[in-house]
């Protein structure tokens, strides 16, 4: 705690002597024991389950943050504010000990509790007025007391954002508002249901009525850890692969960055962003029927060698066909050497009848292709690679594609740094890079 | 675009007699069932048609999930439900145990109808094991209430706490018994040892299977005050769940599939023969199923096993053939020690990368039992990719006892005994039975 400003401290020890005279206040308010002892436990089991599972991803934190708030919204209908404020600071126990600091912990104690707090009380005022309202007026007090645990909440984080690392307060709190209020506003009507529940049977039937989120969400965590673990893996894989030729190492990887860049920057939407990192990832597994040593050949391609480099897109495509997800991103690794002007190929395909995925892949393609070393030239820079891009606008590379990484480079510069790490033998001679748009193949007279 | 036909399963017998017998219980049950409601119809028969055709929707949106299990949780909470319902709104509910599989039974073939339109046909031995489980605890559920007269319809509403744990020792009762006729099923079909069988149905079920049996006791419960409105205020979490479900199972398929396509990637160069890993997959899984190896293992095991030859892609010329069997212990290792250690890298395949390690290890050596440190899994790719580097796709007897006995010959140092004796066992029984796949 030493390390934050003096006004952070403050704050921190108000919102913390403040939860702790409500928590005495609401002890002697003589709630519902068995409601609140229970309710309680249950908070306890909620978040400590929702913390032990899985590994520490950006959202899992603001799951287990909502799994108070149904229970809090239980008790403010069945025992009043009271019952909901000592809920509330059950919250306190949840985070595991080792994970994070005390001060936090507490704090975050007192951002239940004064959440909760608020909520309870809103709550309680709400029904006075709406008294004998029938089930409309209780749907109304939920909403309420939804909303107002929703900005007590966010107003105590943002305050502590603001004095602590100088956050820009205003956005803070609209971004963490807009954020959680939909999610907010499903927990709380869960809140009915188990004070419903209790109501009906007391702890079993509301323990039950928790059971289909706790799996929900178990099912959620398992699954965003298996994502993880599936896109570390397709990373890897096509490393290892790349392996096989010392300068397309970090290409297909690179293309995906630069794919993404182009997608985002024509507006896709996300799903299909999403395809296409992968279709950018995968795009040269082919590659790998292609003979090394033609890969490899310094000098001019004979007619063979060529073609066999050519059915690279077929094999990849071939080698995937297994994969159903990846769907539309097929199409873009087909056809990711297909030309504008129809001389590309496997198909030939001209101008609109090209994939878009195929057309945004061909230019992120071509453009790290000339950014990286190759043996028989340097790298060209950025500028003198959008250069190259814009000559082909048109020919090679649909104009639209290009336009839109040009812009993507304006907004996100481009990091990859090409330079062959010292030791590594370069082959003599010159390995021609079949993405590379400035090199003339020996043959494209044959070709037509 | 040619490839070879997927082979995950050729190694794989066909649906077994553990499905024929399921279904003729389920057969026999139903026809009783059914005599017995049209003899005397059930009195509330709003209460069965809603609940029948509760079950028809929730088994429109029926689900698959991996290993080859199929669910409906939205149809099978409303089946608990109905087993379960007590008061209505206040009035006792009538309808007998018979009346709930007639009503399930129902309502399921109803919900089939668009599915099988489609193209795809429910699995059986699912159907008939939830009507089996329904009829269990319907036969226990509806005789204590009894309309309201039995010791449980006769319960105060400040008993409810009372109802609601039998509730859940019912429908736990029935979810046992529904375990335990799946692992039936799956070890007669899988051919594997039934407590690994029951150990992996019953780690299935404890997941969706209590969200779904939680789900109709709650709305068995919350029909006394909401009657019907009970049915969409608790399915919505359950299709939260299902959601969730479906979700991880489609990741997980995708993974699988990913693992088999990118684990072309030696064929695709050159360095092994086609279909090579698929098939000593397929035998591993075989083989490992055999072994009671649990689902998560067999995971484990068949990633290992596609990935086997990764390590070779190090090599500067592929091997003749691809075969690492004709090459030296040395270099063995060597493949599979990079093979690992590009699985490594993933940060998240560690199981598997210490199976892709171990594959070349001898599973004793002298004056040593058998060495611990090389894993079960290593030992079954071991000998499952001997075999298939001596026989490949052929389908010649004399081929496959010839490699049979080469794998006896290598008992001593190099093939677990155990191993070559199930693998020995898996390709027999396939030379005689069609292969499907």
């Amino acid at each position: 705690m030493t390390d934050l400003p003096v006004r952070a401290r403050l704050y921190i020890s108000a919102a913390i002597l403040a939860a702790c005279v409500l928590v005495v206040l609401a002890l002697l308010a003589r709630p519902d024991w068995a409601v609140v002892i229970s309710f309680a436990v249950l908070t306890v089991v909620l978040e400590r389950t929702s913390t032990g599972v899985g590994n520490q991803s950006q959202g899992q934190g603001s799951i287990a943050f909502f799994m108070t708030l149904p229970t809090t919204i239980a008790a403010a209908i069945l025992t009043g504010w009271a019952g909901a404020t000592l809920v509330g600071a059950a919250g306190l126990l949840h985070a595991a000990p080792s994970r994070l600091p005390t001060v936090k912990r507490l704090f975050n104690g007192a951002q239940f509790t004064l959440s909760a707090a608020a909520a309870g009380l809103a709550f309680e005022l709400l029904g006075t007025f709406l008294a004998d309202g029938g089930p409309a007026a209780l749907v109304l007090q939920v909403v309420a007391a939804n909303v107002v645990y929703s900005v007590v909440n966010a107003g105590l984080l943002t305050a502590v954002l603001w004095l602590a690392q100088g956050a820009p307060p205003a956005a803070v709190l609209t971004g963490t508002i807009a954020r959680t209020a939909p999610v907010y506003l499903g927990y709380g009507l869960l809140g009915v249901a188990l004070a419903m529940l209790w109501e009906i049977g007391g702890p079993l039937p509301t323990v039950l009525g928790l059971l289909p989120l706790l799996v929900a969400r178990w099912a959620f965590l398992q699954y965003a850890r298996e994502r993880e673990a599936y896109e570390a893996t397709i990373r890897t894989l096509v490393k290892a692969v790349e392996q096989k030729d010392f300068y397309t190492r970090g290409h297909s990887e690179r293309v995906s960055t630069a794919s993404v860049m182009i997608a985002r920057a024509i507006g896709m939407r996300e799903e299909r962003v999403t395809a296409i990192a992968y279709a950018g990832i995968l795009h040269d597994v082919g590659k790998l029927g292609v003979p090394t040593k033609v890969l490899q050949k310094t000098g001019r391609l004979t007619e063979d060698e060529f073609a066999a480099i050519k059915r690279h897109p077929v094999r990849g495509r071939e080698m995937l066909s297994d994969i159903e997800f990846l769907d539309e991103a097929f199409e873009g690794i087909l056809h990711h050497h297909e030309r504008m002007d129809g001389r590309g190929y496997p198909r030939g395909l001209v101008g609109d009848d090209i994939p878009e995925f195929a057309r945004i892949i061909a230019v992120a393609d071509a453009f790290d292709s000339m950014t990286s070393t190759r043996s028989y030239r340097d790298a060209r820079t950025v500028p003198e690679a959008v250069r190259e891009l814009q000559r082909c606008r048109g020919t090679q590379f649909d104009p639209v594609m290009v336009d839109a990484m040009v812009r993507a480079l304006a907004r996100q510069p481009w990091t990859h740094v090409p330079a062959p790490p010292p030791g590594v033998r370069v082959p003599q001679g010159a390995v021609i890079d079949h993405d590379d748009p400035t090199f003339v193949y020996g043959l494209p007279e044959a070709e037509r | 675009m040619s490839r070879p036909a997927p082979a995950r399963r050729s190694w794989r017998p066909d649906e077994g007699r553990g499905t024929v017998v399921v279904a003729a219980l389920a057969a026999v049950l139903v026809v009783a069932s059914v005599s017995l409601t049209v003899q005397q119809p059930p009195a509330q028969a709003w209460v069965a048609l809603g609940f029948g055709l509760f079950i028809a929707l929730g088994e429109v949106v029926r689900i698959r999930l991996e290993g080859d299990r199929e669910t409906a949780p939205v149809g099978a909470a409303a089946a608990w439900a109905y087993v379960l319902l007590g008061s209505f709104g206040g009035v006792p509910t009538t309808h007998r145990a018979w009346d709930v599989v007639t009503v399930t039974a129902l309502g399921t073939f109803v919900g089939a109808v668009p599915h099988v339109a489609a193209g795809r046909a429910p699995r059986v031995d699912e159907l008939a094991r939830r009507l089996l489980s329904v009829g269990l605890a319907a036969a226990i559920f509806r005789p204590l209430y009894d309309g309201g007269q039995g010791p449980l319809g006769r319960l105060g509403e400040d008993a409810n706490w009372l109802l609601a744990l039998v509730m859940v020792v019912v429908v736990g009762l029935a979810m046992l018994l529904d375990a335990a006729v799946a692992a039936l099923v799956r070890a007669d079909r899988d051919r594997a040892p039934y407590l690994a069988a029951l150990r992996d149905e019953s780690r299935a079920l404890v997941g969706l299977g209590s969200a779904i049996g939680a789900t109709g006791i709650l709305i068995a419960l919350a029909a006394q005050i909401l009657r019907g409105w009970a049915v969409p205020v608790f399915v919505v979490p359950l299709l939260l769940t299902q959601f969730s479900f479906r979700r991880y199972s489609t990741i997980r398929q995708t993974y699988h599939q990913t693992i088999r396509s990118l684990s072309r990637v030696t064929e695709v160069g050159g360095y092994t023969e086609t279909g090579h890993s698929a098939r000593v997959a397929s035998l591993s899984l075989a083989v490992g199923r055999e072994l009671g190896m649990g689902d998560r293992d067999l995971e484990q095991l068949e990633y290992a096993a596609l990935m086997h030859d990764l390590g070779q892609l190090s090599l500067t010329d592929p091997i003749p053939g691809g075969a690492t069997l004709l090459v030296s212990r040395d270099e063995q290792s060597q493949i599979a020690r990079m093979g690992a250690e590009v699985i490594r890298q993933t940060g998240v395949l560690d199981g598997v990368a210490v199976i892709v390690e171990h594959q070349a290890d001898s599973y004793r050596t002298p004056h040593v039992d058998a060495d611990e440190t090389v894993p079960l899994a290593s030992r079954i790719i071991k000998a499952a990719n001997a075999y298939d580097d001596l026989v490949g796709d052929s389908l010649e007897s004399s081929r496959r006892l010839e490699a049979i006995e080469r794998l006896r010959l290598g008992m001593s140092y190099d093939y677990d005994p155990a191993v070559v004796t199930v693998l020995a066992r898996v390709v027999e029984y396939h030379a005689r039975v069609p292969v499907r796949g």
